[in-house]
This record gives C-alpha cells, structure tokens and sequence, in this order.
C-alpha cells in the first residue's frame, strides 16, 4: 500500500463508489415507473446507456478535464485515457487515486442519466448515445472542474459539497434545453399521460435515496467530520421535505399522493447535495423543510406549459440544487464545517460567492446543451416518427416489451429471421 | 337497435372516446383484446431468442345503439381510430334482439338511451 493511504477511508470510498454506481439504475427504475408502458424499456435503457456511454468517456478525457489541474476554465490532458491513475493517494485525499475516479465516474454517469428525464417517450435511442457521449464531456466534466477540480468557482470560494452544481443544477437546465430542442410528445396538452406503475416511482425513490448516503457521505472522501455530517443530513433532510410535501398535497388535493412523495425524497436528497458537509442537522432539516416549496410550485406550473420536460428534472434537480446552493450562503456553520461561515453567521461575502454559483451553472448547463442538441440535429434526426411514438419506443428501439405475455410469438429458426416482416396469415 | 363493434389500435383508444364523446354516444364499454389482421408482424429478439409477434394489442369498443345513432356510432370510431397504415382495425354492426337496463328495468330503445340524472 502507498503511503499516505487510510485504510478505514478507502474502505468506505470503495462502498460509497457501488452506492452511487447503483443510483443509477435506481433512475432507471424511477423513470421507467413514471412513464407509459409501452416505453417503460426505452426510458430505463437511457439510464443503462448513461453507464455503458459516460464510463467509456470519462476514463477517456472525462476525468482529466475535470480533474487534472489545469486552469480556471478547463482541466489538463494529463490524465488523458487514466493516465496516471494508481494506487498513489489522490492528491488532498487519504484514498487511491484509482477510487477517487471510479468514485467521481459514478457521478458523471448518474448525472447523464437525469437529463434523459427530459426527453423519454419520443428521443431516438441513437441520437441519445451521441448527445450522452459529448454532453458528459462539454457539460458534465466543465463544470465538475468549476466545481470540484480546481476551477474557478471552487477557487473563489463557492461550497458545493457534492455536486449541487455539475449534477444538479446541470441536470436540471440541461434537461429544459433538452425539452425545448427536442420538442413535446404529440399528445402533451391533449391527452392525460400517466404513470403506469407508481410502485416503480416509490423503490426507484427508496433505492436511490439508500445509494445517496454513498454521494453525499462520500463526498468528503474520508469517514472524518463532514462525511459523517453529511450522511445524517442525508436523513434528516428529505425527512422533513417529504413532510411538507404530504401537507402541501393535502391542501391541494385533500390527498397524500404516492408519486408525490417519491418526488419529495428526491427533492431532499437534490437540496442536501451541495449542502451536506457544511450546514448543522438542525439547518439541514429546515432545508428539506423549504427545499419543498419551490420544486412543489414547479412543478404544478410546469404542467400547465407547453414544455414537455417530461420527468421534471428542473424541477425535482434543478430547482432544488438552487436552493441548496444559495441555502449554504445563509447557513454555512463554521462550528459545524471548519470552513466557512453562511450570511447568519456574519459572512455574507459566502452568499455572494454561492449566488454566483447558482448563476453561472445554470446559463452554462442550458446554452451549451441547447447548442449541442441543434447541432446533433443537423446530423441526425433527434425523435422518432409520430408512427413510432404511438407504437411506443420499446418496441420501436429496442425490438422488446416490458410486459410480453408471449402469446402469439412465433419462434422464428435461424434460418428465418432474414426473411422477418412479412405477414403471418395472408387476409386475402 | 344495433350492437356496433369497433377493434381499434390501442394507441387510438383516446381518439375515439373522444369522437364518441363529440356525437353524443354516451354508453360503451371497452376491453383490451390481441388480434391479428393481416398487418405486418413486429419481430422481437429476448437473449437471442428471435420472435415473430403475431398478435397485435387491440381496444375493442361495444356500443348498443338505437337505430337512429348507428351512422354515428361507426363514423365516430372510424374517425378517432384511423391513421391510415394497415392495422386501423375493423368494425362489425350486428343485429340486437334485447337489452335491458338493470336499475330500472327499462327494455330495448329504453334501456340503450342514456337518461338524465
């Protein structure tokens, strides 16, 4: 083992790295339960294609540009195809450089798969690999370096404890310029699309609220203070918004809902990111309290628009990784963080530096995914027919259902399936 | 008195609610059926296990109807449930001897107009 290794941190790094891997498919089963049946397979397949595509580009400049040195703007190639990448401690941590990027991978991949929120039921498969690939690259690994590596907001003195910036915030504007290029279903409007399995909505919530105690708490990558801080934070505050959450929907609807409430747990899990390591249990538990509020009125306003950003990612990511930043800017406890103090305890300058932050992800994450998808457009078409779309994209993408029963398969021999596409019995 | 049938693509179901709605048909029932009728088959492939679906997911809509709104009843579910490619569906108007409303005991043309509340 190298020196400057911590066994008991690079230990839970290792556990905290599988927790967020498997958020990801926790999305998928999220989403999956929150669309119609027909693209249930599609919808979770955009988050197995966040893994199989964002793995592949991180390790090839991904993770340099974000972390490798560089400047204020941009990381270095240094760590160009893992270059470099050992057993030696990740420098400013006790774990092996090789965690540490397998650690920051499962983020990039998690965050590709959120924007796909904004654009289930209608994207071409196809077109969503390209528009993976390159936004994981010109988005994602830009602002991980603002953020996390070096760049020019964590220089300046913005907290973002784990990624309320290049995940959530991200997400969130991505996904609105995503639903504005790509364009709404062709029924958005006129016809009520439903859920079609909101047990689905509740374990995807469940399972990836379990796997956000690996991405917050290992945010700090250590098992020291503001790991352990921001763990129980990751329990106090979607607590309180899935609290605020039942009484809003009681005086809307004199009704608790169930996809309500899996909405609220990421709410609270979105709002505590960034703030995690830096705020007291008490502020954390009033965050998810008004993290609630913005996210709830959002999405209640979104549905009355023309866009179509389908799942709400802006509204569920965006929205609450803004309050979550600018929440830290109040309420930042030296006492608590041995960092820095918010505007309640007399440093207001921290507030500027958060305000600067929840200002400047935003504009970047919307314009250049807006550009990016024009520009995938003029190469390739981005939707599917509005042939296809009826049909669903399960069966149009991937040639699957979710819910075959089988009856009326004909097993086709190999020698046959050349010959597919025509008809079974002849009508005349 | 006619029992009008119409098998339309499931996709096309809200179409023709819809266009039932707009010529004031107002009693149907409606059940998710498979059929095949001659469209061309979906090939689907489960772990290299390549399949030829020859049967199709349907909405099968039963409207009874006095005569007089029989021409409506088939052009609503004509017009929501067309696209134009080969799979629209069918429909089938057949005779119906009786019909009884269960609450009242209305029979015939009674039973299968629908009353105010």
């Amino acid at each position: 083992m190298n020196a400057g290794i911590d066994t008991g941190d690079t230990a839970w790094m290792l556990i905290a790295t599988a927790l967020v891997l498997m958020m990801t498919p926790a999305l998928g089963l999220f989403y999956a339960g929150l669309v119609r049946s027909k693209n249930t397979l599609n919808t979770f397949m955009m988050s197995i294609a966040a893994i199989a595509v964002a793995t592949v580009t991180w390790a090839a400049v991904g993770y340099s540009l974000a972390f490798d040195g560089g400047d204020d703007l941009i990381g270095g190639l240094g760590n160009a195809f893992m270059s470099g990448v050992d057993f030696a401690p990740r420098e400013g941590t006790t774990i092996p450089e090789l965690v540490f990027f397998a650690f920051q991978a499962t983020f990039c991949i998690i965050t590709v798969a959120l924007v796909s929120g904004a654009v289930v039921e209608r994207m071409r498969f196809g077109a969503f690999l390209v528009f993976a690939a390159l936004w994981s690259v010109l988005v994602y690994a830009v602002l991980a370096h603002w953020a996390f590596g070096g760049g020019w907001l964590i220089s300046g003195g913005t907290l973002d404890f784990a990624g309320g910036v290049p995940v959530e915030m991200a997400s969130g504007f991505s996904a609105l310029a995503a639903a504005l290029v790509v364009g709404a279903r062709k029924e958005w409007g006129r016809q009520a699309l439903l859920p079609h399995n909101a047990v689905y909505v509740l374990l995807g919530a469940g399972l990836l609220w379990f796997g956000w105690f690996g991405f917050n708490g290992g945010s700090g990558f250590s098992t020291g203070d503001p790991s352990v801080l921001a763990f129980t934070n990751t329990l106090l505050c979607p607590a309180c918004t899935l609290v605020v959450w039942f009484a809003l929907d009681l005086i809307r609807g004199r009704k608790v809902t169930a996809i309500g409430a899996a909405t609220a747990i990421i709410v609270g899990c979105v709002a505590i990111t960034p703030a995690g390591g830096y705020v007291s249990p008490g502020w954390a538990m009033l965050l998810g309290a008004l993290a609630a509020l913005p996210s709830y009125a959002i999405i209640v306003w979104r549905t009355r628009t023309r866009v179509d950003e389908t799942l709400d990612v802006l509204a569920a990511h965006g929205t609450a990784g803004f309050f979550g930043i600018l929440f830290i800017g109040f309420f930042a406890q030296a006492d608590w963080n041995g960092v820095s103090d918010g505007l309640f305890y007399g440093n207001a300058a921290q507030l500027g530096d958060q305000a600067l932050a929840a200002l400047a992800a935003p504009i970047y994450a919307f314009v250049v995914t807006f550009a990016l998808l024009k520009l995938i457009g003029m190469v390739m078409p981005l939707r599917a027919s509005d042939r296809e779309e009826a049909m669903g994209m399960d069966v149009v993408q991937h040639g699957e259902e979710a819910y075959v029963t089988g009856e009326g398969a004909i097993l086709l021999l190999p020698d046959d399936v050349g010959k597919v596409g025509v008809p079974v019995a002849d009508p005349g | 008195m006619k029992l009008v049938i119409g098998i339309v693509r499931p996709e096309q179901a809200n179409q023709v609610l819809e266009a039932l709605h707009r010529a004031e048909v107002r009693g149907f029932s409606m059940s998710r059926v498979q059929g095949h009728g001659g469209e061309v088959e979906r090939v689907e492939t489960y772990r290299g296990t390549t399949v030829q679906m020859g049967l199709s997911e349907k909405v099968r809509f039963e409207v009874a109807v006095s005569d007089s709104f029989v021409d409506k009843a088939v052009g609503a579910i004509c017009e929501g449930g067309r696209t134009g490619e080969v799979g629209d569906g069918k429909i089938f108007v057949v005779p119906l001897d009786h019909a009884v409303r269960i609450r009242t005991g209305d029979t015939d043309e009674g039973a299968v107009t629908p009353v105010s509340r």
